[in-house]
């Protein structure tokens, strides 16, 4: 549907990749662990190692949870967020190479570990 | 020969006179292109006469009322800070609801004034317009006596220094914010349906009861008499939005499902803002009016309910977010505390985690939910604290493209996955917190591609104060996002347990009692 509006009403999309320096954005969650309240949310250059994510990004954001130490990392699945599809991402290839485009959003799940105290914390 | 006297004008021939009396119809321009705005959305309106106005209110006695009231309310404030009143209220974390009340909500009244302002004059009705008119007034009143109520607070506690610069860029207030946005960018009908009707009749109550009746528990005079002062306005706003939503349904059946849709989405829009109130509710009042969970029953089900009931006759459905709603009143103010407490090292206001007793409230208040979900993780928290591990969390979070919240909200079925869902627009990608937001976004997606999120405006460079250059060596992107803010880092935010403010209040309120 268009807006309701007495003139035409087109504007420019705000977030769109050319605004982010090269970078485009990318949303990491981590599912069953609601420690951290939500995905988060990342400027990336495209041509990021998908193998490098865990250290240069996943490390310093969810580091404080137990589990974390405990990833193995071959082990881990990996789904976009928005369809639930499962990915099986090339971790040698770049983010781009693995079709990743401006403000995908992923989740990764942990098999085994699944979050303190029984609640997905 | 006897005298003729005139007879007095009776109340509602004065009514009359003194409002609809005043209107004319214009002869260098047509009407349509003096009053451009009251047609484009749709509404059919065949009879302004048939407006019905339940005040039947003049100005002179407008003015009466509310210096009236005025009076009253500043001698209560000035007894309140002769005698140091803030020294009275229950505990200095309660402090932090004022904080969060005078960023997040005083801003919004002062839209809602210049809202009101611009719809009155849009509506070629002369009765919406009177009506409009004194609505705009009580608003600028309303953020005025907020401002001036909690202005003394602003002299001994940190964070209450710079709202209105606030609202405009610290990441949670972008919620309040871009709800009035949306709201002021729309047209008259629909400004009158999110504001007038949503927002100050089916959602008001869970707003200022909340607030001026935390107020009253806690001690505060100042904060309770700016709510009292503003209940006989709000009653008559209510009665506005409801007399609205009955024209508009009453005047044109093709008006009825272009009134739902606003409903829908404007109950869901309130909804949303209102997590806020919940969790000040369940978690920064130290003495407790009532869970979020038993307002919205009162004032959202079981009020409300009557409400629609009432509407059904014209059509009219309970929005169709009622039901997530129902299901989301168990989770959101704990998952919402959850958040500001692992960020309020980037708000304007302190964060603690709930003591024993307050979790036992919880779990007496939520038995469905609390145990299990949220009190393992607060006492997770407490233990890390009391190692020295106070959990902070300092990446920024994926937000809601439609309420701008943070995407913590879980499955309507399964509190232990975060929902996700996603429109592409013009081969670019958008996400949403529920399947609300995203109706909302698919039905009008030019307006919300514009929305101003914070986090992707930190990313583009746009959140450091002036002047920066943040490929400068030692660049600190945090602390330079705060700076923007006008927050003072560690003062103004971060842990109460251990702040200026819990230590100062505990040393003054010492001395008030000793020589």
């Amino acid at each position: 549907m268009t807006v309701v509006a007495r003139e035409k009403y087109e504007f420019a999309p705000k977030d769109t990749v050319d605004k982010f320096h090269g970078a485009q954005l990318l949303y990491i969650g981590w599912e069953d662990h609601l420690m951290f309240c939500a995905p988060f949310c990342w400027p990336v250059p495209p041509t990021m190692r998908f193998g490098d994510i865990p250290q240069a990004l996943l490390a310093p954001a969810y580091g404080a949870h137990p589990d974390f130490a405990k990833i193995d990392w071959n082990k881990v699945e990996w789904y976009d967020s928005g369809s639930g599809r499962r990915m099986q991402p090339d971790v040698n290839k770049s983010i781009a190479e693995n079709g990743l485009k401006h403000k995908d959003s992923l989740r990764f799940r942990t098999p085994g570990l699944d979050g303190l105290k029984g609640c997905s914390f | 020969m006897d005298a003729k006297v005139a007879k007095k004008l009776g109340l509602k021939e004065r009514y009359a006179l003194m409002t609809r009396g005043l209107g004319w119809d214009t002869s260098y321009q047509p009407m349509d292109k003096v009053f451009p705005y009251d047609r484009f959305e749709g509404i059919k309106i065949h009879d302004w006469d048939k407006w019905e106005d339940p005040f039947r209110m003049t100005m002179d006695a407008y003015w009466k009322y509310q210096a009236e009231k005025d009076r009253k309310l500043y001698a209560i404030i000035d007894a309140f800070t002769q005698n140091n009143g803030h020294l009275g209220v229950t505990d200095a974390r309660y402090i932090n609801t004022l904080k969060l009340f005078l960023t997040g909500i005083s801003p919004l009244e002062y839209m809602a004034h210049r809202g009101f302002a611009h719809v009155g004059r849009q509506m070629r009705g002369v009765g919406p317009r009177v009506a409009c008119l004194m609505q705009s007034i009580d608003e600028i009143r309303h953020a005025q006596t907020q401002i001036h109520s909690m202005s003394n607070y602003n002299r001994h506690y940190n964070g209450f220094h710079d709202p209105m610069h606030m609202i405009e860029r610290i990441w949670y207030l972008s919620v309040p914010r871009s709800f009035f946005d949306d709201a002021y960018t729309s047209g008259p009908f629909e400004f009158m349906i999110a504001i007038g009707f949503a927002f100050e009749y089916v959602l008001t109550n869970l707003l200022f009861v909340p607030f001026i009746s935390g107020a009253a528990y806690n001690g505060d005079m100042g904060a309770m008499a700016f709510g009292f002062s503003a209940q006989s306005d709000e009653a008559r706003h209510m009665t506005l939005g409801l007399e609205c939503v009955k024209f508009m349904l009453e005047q044109d059946p093709d008006n009825v499902p272009i009134v739902q849709r606003w409903i829908d989405k404007w109950t869901w829009r309130g909804t949303r803002v209102l997590t806020l109130v919940g969790m000040m509710m369940d978690y920064m009042l130290p003495k407790r009016v009532m869970s979020w969970r038993e307002a919205w029953d009162i004032y959202f089900e079981q009020n409300g309910g009557a409400l629609f009931n009432d509407l059904a006759r014209y059509g009219i459905k309970v929005p169709a977010c009622a039901a997530q709603a129902a299901i989301d009143k168990e989770h959101v103010s704990h998952q919402a505390w959850a958040v500001f407490y692992q960020y309020c090292g980037v708000s304007n206001f302190h964060a603690w985690t709930p003591s024993p007793s307050e979790m036992d409230w919880l779990s007496n208040k939520y038995p469905n939910t609390f145990d299990k979900y949220y009190r393992p993780r607060f006492e997770h928290w407490a233990e890390e604290a009391r190692q020295g591990r106070r959990f902070n969390n300092a990446t920024l979070p994926q937000i809601c493209q439609v309420c701008q919240i943070p995407m913590f909200f879980t499955e309507p079925n399964d509190p232990t996955k975060i929902c996700y869902r996603e429109s592409v627009y013009k081969s670019e990608k958008y996400h949403f917190c529920s399947d609300h937001c995203k109706a909302i976004f698919d039905h009008e997606p030019e307006k919300y591609v514009q929305a101003w999120l914070p986090p992707h405006q930190i990313y583009m460079g746009n959140c450091f104060p002036e002047g920066v250059d943040p490929t400068m060596p030692g660049f600190n992107a945090l602390d330079e996002v705060l700076k923007y803010y006008h927050i003072n880092k560690g003062r103004d935010n971060g842990e109460f347990v251990g702040s200026e403010d819990e230590k100062n209040f505990s040393a003054w309120r010492e001395l008030a009692g000793k020589n």
